[in-house]
């Protein structure tokens, strides 16, 4: 009775990436890739749009030199469909360390029993590093108008004065050197603290809690940078005569909540397989107010950067909201509202109150709105620089959602398994077990 | 906000953590609690109590839609209607231009009449003579009161119960 009674749960759980989810998840990835194929044997029989003009005039055009580089491709889509999705689960993937390293620095205590969840994410990034590497390396002209042949020469026809004066930073070896840098810093730090965290389930102790908070800070020093960089390398440098002085914060917010909401969905869904029986309402309530409350400040950040763009109205910036609100044929202004409703409106209402944050079944429903509203929010940010009036919702599109997803649920699961799946002797564990917020 | 002349039974602790046991146990031999007054919140001890959950939230979400309506029918009436006026080359009435203003609003009624709320319902104001059984609870000490009009039991018999559950003082206040 009363609020300081608390069941004594054990704090020894193993989990088990059983044969079944196994079996599941490849069937999964199985689909997804048979839906790439599918598609992109439709995408190049010319079921795309645009490809009606290529009869013999249009080919005449393709191989014009002049205009070469604008030619759309159907293989466009495939590499922007790859880019988003890797893009996208890169970001979540790096949001478990951001929240281990500042729940770290501020020491936090309610969080530690089901650390090990958003310990586990961060194990993915090198699928997006290396599918980011190998399109940007070799593939980096189909993306980026930057990476056009010539477009920083000056006695070239394709010379751009605009795009030239960004060469300081939009030049292809300091681009690569950053990209490494990005997933090699990234997956470094994860490295360290997540070996630092399972040695602690062993040898106890103080010693290696304080040594991941110095690594934590110093990943969020590192992160404070590059998630900013990195959301211009990998986002804005698409749209290239474009900037916007939010689109950092913006890009950040985006995966921060996507990456909650990933942790919340998991913690959720393992709970509701017998795991995690030391995650109590409470930690649920919290977690909810985490989704909800970053929910809003993305919405904050979106708004803030439209509002400028909007008020001020100068035509380079505000062309980037003309494409999407009723450019290329009007075609992205449905993911361009359905981003918004996704990620602000059902969020904001469903987690609004108390009773919410602690039903399950609400959070799931939350949780699957986040995540699917700001894979819109990427698909909307990349696809019009990529392939604008090409882009669709096809097989191709399904299809690496799938294989990204059932991935990622494979990567995130292996790693569960290495370890405890509480973090037995982390020493902020006890006031975590007794997290109560009434 | 009290009636004249209403005895209260008063214990002072000298421990939160006895005292939130003492709640418990005092509750459990079916006398109601009154209020436990302490320098610092008290995890659980609402709940101990048996104080119905805070509707506060309620309150909150109607201060803000109503502050939300406002703002909407402020910019409507203003730049809609009594006086359009085109600024930066958009309608009078575009509303993006006039979100901040609705965020305002939202923000500055809930936090306005959830404050208010607060005083009102528990009973603090400028002129008001706060309910004070003890000042030490301001300080170092933790002090129960149990009103002995809402109690079967008699006077005796729950100051024992309190003397027992650990509180340094028992003493009886009219107020």
């Amino acid at each position: 009775m009363g609020a300081h009674h608390h069941e004594v749960v054990s704090v020894e759980e193993q989990f088990e990436f059983t044969a079944e989810s196994k079996r599941n998840l490849l069937i999964g990835m199985g689909i997804g890739a048979a839906l790439v194929l599918i598609g992109a044997y439709m995408l190049s029989q010319g079921g795309g749009h645009g490809h009606e003009a290529h009869g013999a005039a249009g080919h005449a055009a393709e191989h014009a030199h002049d205009h070469a580089e604008h030619a759309y491709h159907w293989t466009q889509r495939i590499i922007s469909n790859l880019w988003v999705n890797s893009v996208y689960f890169a970001g979540i993937s790096v949001v478990g360390l951001f929240f281990l390293a500042y729940n770290n620095l501020a020491q936090a205590g309610w969080s530690a029993v089901f650390r090990r969840i958003p310990e586990a994410m961060p194990a993915f990034l090198p699928v997006p590093a290396i599918i980011i590497l190998v399109l940007a390396v070799g593939f980096g002209d189909k993306l980026f108008h930057w990476m056009h042949e010539g477009i920083m020469d000056p006695s070239s026809p394709h010379y751009d004065a605009i795009i030239a004066g960004k060469k300081g930073f939009l030049n292809k070896p300091f681009y690569f050197i950053r990209l490494v840098l990005y997933f090699g810093l990234w997956y470094g730090l994860w490295k360290v603290l997540r070996n630092l965290s399972l040695q602690e389930d062993e040898i106890g102790g103080t010693e290696n809690y304080e040594k991941a908070i110095k690594f934590g800070t110093a990943f969020l020093l590192v992160f404070g940078v590059t998630s900013s960089t990195s959301a211009w390398d990998f986002v804005m440098a698409i749209d290239t005569h474009w900037f916007s002085t939010m689109f950092g914060w913006y890009t950040l917010a985006s995966w921060h909540v996507a990456g909650l909401a990933t942790m919340t969905l998991t913690i959720v869904m393992l709970k509701e397989r017998g795991y995690l029986k030391a995650v109590n309402e409470s930690h649920l309530h919290d977690l909810g107010k985490f989704c909800f409350a970053f929910s809003i400040f993305w919405t904050y950040v979106w708004f803030s950067q439209f509002l400028l763009i909007y008020y001020a109205n100068l035509p380079e910036e505000a062309i980037y909201y003309r494409e999407r609100f009723s450019g290329y044929g009007g075609i992205y202004k449905a993911p361009f509202f359905i981003n918004l409703f996704l990620n602000f409106v059902t969020p904001f209402l469903v987690l609004m109150t108390r009773d919410s944050k602690r039903t399950p079944l609400i959070l799931k429903i939350a949780c699957w709105s986040i995540l699917v509203g700001h894979y819109f929010d990427f698909y909307t940010n990349i696809m019009p620089g990529t392939v604008g009036e090409h882009a669709g919702f096809g097989p191709v599109e399904f299809g690496f959602i799938l294989l990204f997803a059932c991935a990622f649920i494979w990567s995130v699961s292996t790693q569960l398994t290495k370890g405890n799946l509480i973090p037995r002797n982390h020493p902020m564990l006890e006031e975590s077990l007794h997290h109560d917020v009434a | 906000m009290t009636d004249a002349n209403k005895k209260f039974l008063v214990g002072v602790y000298d421990d939160d953590d006895v005292a939130l046991a003492a709640v418990n146990k005092i509750k459990s031999a079916g006398v109601k609690i009154y209020e436990v007054y302490s320098p610092f919140a008290i995890h659980g001890m609402d709940i101990a109590i048996g104080h119905p959950r805070t509707r506060i939230g309620i309150a909150a979400f109607c201060f803000g839609l109503t502050g939300f309506l406002c703002a909407i029918t402020l910019t409507t009436w203003t730049m809609g209607i009594d006086w359009p006026m085109v600024i930066g080359g958009k309608d009078p009435l575009s509303y993006p231009n006039y979100i901040p203003i609705m965020f305002e609003l939202t923000v500055l009624f809930t936090a306005f009449g959830m404050t208010i709320t607060f005083f009102l319902s528990n009973g603090l104001g400028p002129t008001v003579e706060p309910l004070l059984f003890d000042p030490r609870c301001t300080d170092n000490k933790f002090v129960m009161a149990i009103d002995l009009s809402k109690n079967k039991m008699s006077e005796a018999e729950i100051a024992s119960l309190v003397k027992a559950s650990g509180a340094e003082e028992v003493s009886v206040k009219q107020v």
